[in-house]
């Protein structure tokens, strides 16, 4: 039997609403199937299974609001007999969940709730949890938090009821910004609590990708065009290929690097916020497939409607802000990644290049990065080597 | 579609698709439709490519940087489709 548990969905948010189940027990689920759909402060979150199996039994009903880490459901292994009694489960499966709460032991804690609880001085074993499984939850320590002053920790308050009343959809939609506004809060202020920045900036000359670009979207349908923005995030890609310090994690003290280079691309949404989902493996695709992807991307954030895989294992991330007019931008490195790529507008500047003056069309990256994971002479020669990439876009 | 009028109508159609948040008295057809819309190059495109699907008109590259208020559009569109 195999716990299937609510995977990390990025560091700014640690729980979510079960808006929905798409399989039921006696179900067949392969690796990388849908297998729900939660509500998260960003967007409908689609779950992906990450294991072959059957559903023995759904543990979270619809409309139940659960912490990272949950078991959501029972799945037998295949050729397993499907039980349907919960028993005690030995293994956890939430795919790549690095902040998942950990295996073995009967306390869950979402992964804000056991910070809060570190930073507040709270003792987690005498929190009772309000979540499924007893799961502590972020308002269950804020709870302990403020009633430890004055008396022992009492009986749980009652499970968080989900709000039932009916609400028009601009209520809803206000009610999601002042949601949306906490969760970016939240992790951008642990960000710059925890996260040590450098910043460093160049400025790239982009006639030979720009020329390069136009040729090629010449001889190509309207929907076969690309966008100066792909050459950027391969680009980007391939240079961590080099610089694996800026590609990973920061955890328990030391870097992760990552396997994959999964690019987390940030998208503004109308009406406020940003999320930031990632294209996965995006060194090895061609341009034309990272156009598809981004355009999918971009819509499906727009739309609310990400997948959980893309919400939590962006490895870098790059932000775009060109388009708004700005003529460079220095990130906020989204926890536990360690850097963050920016790009402003491109623009005709006065540029010298072999000693003469020339107008040239460039654009300014910047590199924000964690000083505990890399130092500057390195990130230095990522971002040349960003720069050099982009001087040889036949080769992206 | 016909008219002008009818181009026109499919054109701000469109930009709505992309752009709900706008309130479609608010368009002015000779404004840039830059200071009107918050349009960053990806809903440029997308917006293009919708166009070229409705009126199955084809608008290369080089004509983005002389499209730029709904007037331009409707007429573009009304010359090449």
């Amino acid at each position: 039997m195999i716990e299937f548990a609510m995977p990390a969905l990025g560091a700014d948010m640690d729980e979510g609403m079960l808006n929905e189940w798409l399989v039921k027990p006696g179900d067949t689920v392969t690796r990388g199937q849908i297998v729900a759909v939660v509500e998260t402060t960003k967007a409908a979150v689609e779950i992906e299974c990450w294991h072959d199996g059957v559903v023995a039994e759904l543990l979270v009903p619809v409309g139940q609001t659960v912490a990272v880490g949950t078991p959501l459901a029972i799945l037998a292994e295949p050729g397993e007999k499907a039980e349907t009694s919960a028993k005690p489960a030995t293994t956890a499966v939430a795919g790549p969940a690095p902040e998942a709460a950990p295996v073995g032991h009967r306390l869950w804690v979402s992964p804000v709730a056991r910070r809060t609880a570190a930073s507040l001085g709270v003792d987690l074993k005498t929190v009772s949890g309000t979540g499924p499984q007893a799961a502590i939850t972020l308002h269950d320590v804020e709870h302990a938090a403020a009633t430890a002053h004055h008396e022992a920790p009492k009986a749980a308050p009652p499970p968080r009821q989900v709000a039932t009343e009916p609400q028009s959809a601009a209520e809803r939609a206000r009610a999601r910004g002042v949601a949306m506004r906490a969760s970016i809060g939240a992790a951008m202020s642990r960000s710059k609590r925890e996260i040590p920045h450098y910043y460093l900036s160049d400025e790239i000359i982009l006639d030979t990708a720009l020329a390069w670009l136009s040729e090629q979207n010449a001889g190509q349908p309207i929907t076969e065009r690309l966008l100066p923005a792909v050459l950027q995030l391969k680009a980007v890609a391939l240079a961590t290929q080099r610089f694996g310090e800026f590609n990973g994690f920061w955890r328990d003290d030391h870097f992760e690097p990552a396997p994959g280079t999964h690019v987390g691309v940030a998208i503004s949404l109308r009406g406020g916020g940003l999320v930031a989902p990632a294209i996965h493996d995006v060194a090895e695709k061609q341009l034309p497939e990272l156009m598809a992807d981004l355009t999918d991307l971009v819509g499906r954030a727009r739309a609310g409607s990400l997948r959980s895989s893309e919400m939590s294992d962006p490895t870098i991330t790059v932000t775009n802000l060109g388009d708004k007019g700005v003529d460079s931008v220095f990130g906020v490195i989204y926890p536990q990644q360690v850097a963050i790529i920016g790009f402003g507008k491109p623009a005709q500047r006065v540029v010298v290049v072999d000693g003469g003056i020339r107008v040239a069309t460039t654009v300014h990256s910047s590199l924000a990065a964690d000083h505990r994971a890399s130092d500057g002479a390195r990130g230095a020669l990522f971002l040349a080597e960003i720069n050099r990439l982009l001087q040889q876009p036949h080769e992206l | 579609m016909g008219t002008s009028a009818e181009i026109r109508a499919g054109v701000v159609a469109e930009l709505l698709a992309i752009a709900p948040e706008v309130d479609e008295a608010d368009l002015v057809d000779t404004d840039l439709l830059r200071d009107q819309v918050d349009l960053d190059s990806m809903d440029w495109l997308n917006f293009l490519v919708r166009l070229h699907k409705v009126f199955e008109v084809d608008i290369p590259e080089s004509q983005y940087a002389s499209l730029r208020t709904i007037d331009d559009l409707t007429s573009y569109i009304d010359q090449h489709r």
